[in-house]
């Protein structure tokens, strides 16, 4: 066994035991703990695999934005897990149904011919940089696709924006702006008054 | 080198590659830590002086083993672990918070040649890396299960979230330049240009067609590092030590030891982005490391100087700072970058 199947073996190991973890965790910190490790892994496994790009993309994206949020939130709420577990069983043939059928789905896509590129293919030449090739077929072939997605990523921060605005604010606050225009002569006047004589 | 070489070779055969990387990390690490040691006995002399006070004078001449002193009197000292406290996250965080700080340091370049691992995309490795650091800080503040530390870490997260995006945008800015993601063309690059032609050189470094970004990574970068005038998620006089008020001994001292690695690591990328690595300011001047060293070093007295100057920024205030003044100035310069590049009057060819 060469050091890379090697590397791969240890990586997916670790993959699937922090995935499993997610589900099976009791406190809700530790499950998205578990979810930060296996995104860590997923972006190793994809350096091993040569796309450097979507490595560091991955943890500059998920582990480093996404999932900080995520705590945020997680850390704030306050779950009581046995509620959560009252329900388990009658929600398990749903559940089941819904995982047979993204397994047949993924199946199905892994398993059609554009996922098997002979591994000779598939191996970067030298000197070829993934983030520049995948930048230049962004803004060439993909350029339209590529503009819809980020147009469609707008109106979903537009919809979530609207979605919790609650009006103008009732409370009092202060102006930012007047603040840093603020000048000594706008608050104290220095008053100069000859001595009175009696 | 050679000899070395042959030498390594034959003593430990097959795994001398891996052992000679080992060597080149530890080589890394050793001058960085002592250089942390050092910066804490900086920061207390330098904020010293700028209040009219001697600082630390009792330890050593001039103080200079009080550092030392520091060191080991927390490794002596007790780790307690609050009694609620999720105990296995309480002694993780501390490593987070360390090992980012430590790990980006390997593809930082020191010269064009003195570099750990030369990747293509070492800039995105970095901002990756560096983006990993606030686990430290969150989950401490989680696990210590204390409302300071928690207060601490909710501010800590909002703040890192909304800083990286102004300092990613910055670094969008001097790629663009650079047409490079690799931070040893990053430095090629600026050693080029009308005024490097007359020997001025100092002038066509980054900083000055991109000065709006300079300073708006410096800015980031210094609420980045949750140093004051941005250290609100340790604010003394609010949340009492914020996030890392749980800890002692030398879980404390390790958050104490990232925090400086990565005041040390943001001096070093300022330098490299935007003051030119390790090129030397005039022509006639030799470029060397000694250069990047001056630079870093000008840059972490900027640091303490915020510090001794700069009250506290107020939580609403720091959050406007990040979204409407720097996103907005990032997103203009970026679109001004990109019309200057394509004109005619471009200066990077």
């Amino acid at each position: 066994m060469d050091i890379q199947t090697f590397v791969f073996f240890f990586l997916s190991a670790i993959l699937v035991f922090a995935a499993l973890r997610v589900i099976t965790a009791r406190n809700p910190v530790h499950a998205a703990l578990h979810l930060i490790l296996a995104f860590f892994t997923c972006g190793g496994i994809w350096a091993l695999l040569q796309a450097e790009f979507l490595a560091i993309a991955i943890i500059l994206v998920y582990v480093g934005a996404v999932m900080v949020l995520f705590l945020f939130v997680v850390m704030m709420l306050d779950i009581n897990m046995d509620r959560i577990r009252e329900g388990f069983w009658s929600y398990l043939p749903l559940g089941a149904l819904l995982g047979l059928l993204m397994v047949m789905e993924m199946s199905l896509v892994l398993g059609s011919k554009y996922f098997q590129v002979p591994a000779a293919e598939a191996m970067v030449p030298a000197g070829v940089s993934n983030t520049k090739s995948i930048g230049a077929l962004m803004f060439t072939d993909f350029v339209y696709p590529f503009e819809l997605a980020s147009l469609i990523l707008l109106v979903g921060m537009i919809a979530a924006i609207v979605l919790t605005h609650r009006g103008p604010k009732q409370s009092k606050y202060t102006n930012p702006n007047q603040q840093v225009f603020v000048k000594a002569k706008d608050r104290v006047r220095v008053l100069q008054m000859p001595v009175e004589k009696d | 080198m050679d000899a070395l070489m042959n030498f390594g070779q034959g003593i430990f055969g097959g795994v001398w590659p891996a052992v000679w990387t080992l060597i080149k990390i530890v080589l890394i690490v050793a001058p960085l830590m002592l250089g942390v040691a050092y910066l804490t006995l900086a920061e207390r002399k330098v904020i010293g002086y700028m209040q009219v006070r001697i600082g630390p004078n009792r330890v050593g001449p001039w103080g200079l083993i009080q550092p030392i002193a520091d060191g080991l009197k927390l490794l002596f000292k007790e780790i307690i672990i609050p009694g609620r406290s999720s105990k296995g996250v309480f002694i993780i965080a501390p490593m987070l918070a360390i090992a980012p700080a430590l790990a980006a340091w390997a593809v930082v370049p020191f010269t064009d040649t003195l570099v750990l691992a030369n990747i293509d995309a070492s800039l995105l490795y970095i901002m990756a890396i560096t983006s990993i650091g606030v686990y430290g800080i969150i989950l401490s503040g989680w696990a210590s299960n204390s409302k300071y530390a928690f207060l601490g870490a909710m501010r800590s997260a909002a703040q890192m979230i909304s800083y990286e995006i102004a300092m990613g945008f910055s670094l969008i800015c001097v790629l663009m330049i650079s047409n490079s993601l690799n931070l040893v063309e990053i430095v090629n690059v600026q050693d080029q240009g009308r005024f490097a032609g007359m020997g001025l050189n100092f002038l066509s470094w980054n900083w000055l067609p991109l000065f709006p970004m300079f300073i708006v990574y410096l800015i980031s970068g210094t609420a980045e590092l949750n140093r004051a005038p941005f250290d609100v998620a340790e604010g003394e006089s609010e949340i009492v030590a914020g996030f890392h008020i749980e800890y002692s001994g030398m879980a404390f001292a390790l958050f104490f030891l990232a925090e400086y690695a990565n005041m040390i690591l943001v001096a070093a990328l300022t330098s490299i982005m935007f003051l030119g690595g390790w090129l030397s300011p005039v022509g006639f001047l030799p470029d060397g490391i000694i250069w990047l060293l001056a630079k870093m070093s000008f840059v972490l007295l900027l640091f303490l100087w915020f510090r001794a100057t700069f009250p506290r920024y107020r939580y609403d205030q720091l959050m406007r700072l990040g979204w409407k003044v720097f996103i907005p100035i990032c997103l203009i310069w970026l679109v001004v970058v990109g019309v200057w590049m394509m004109s005619p009057f471009t200066i990077w060819k």
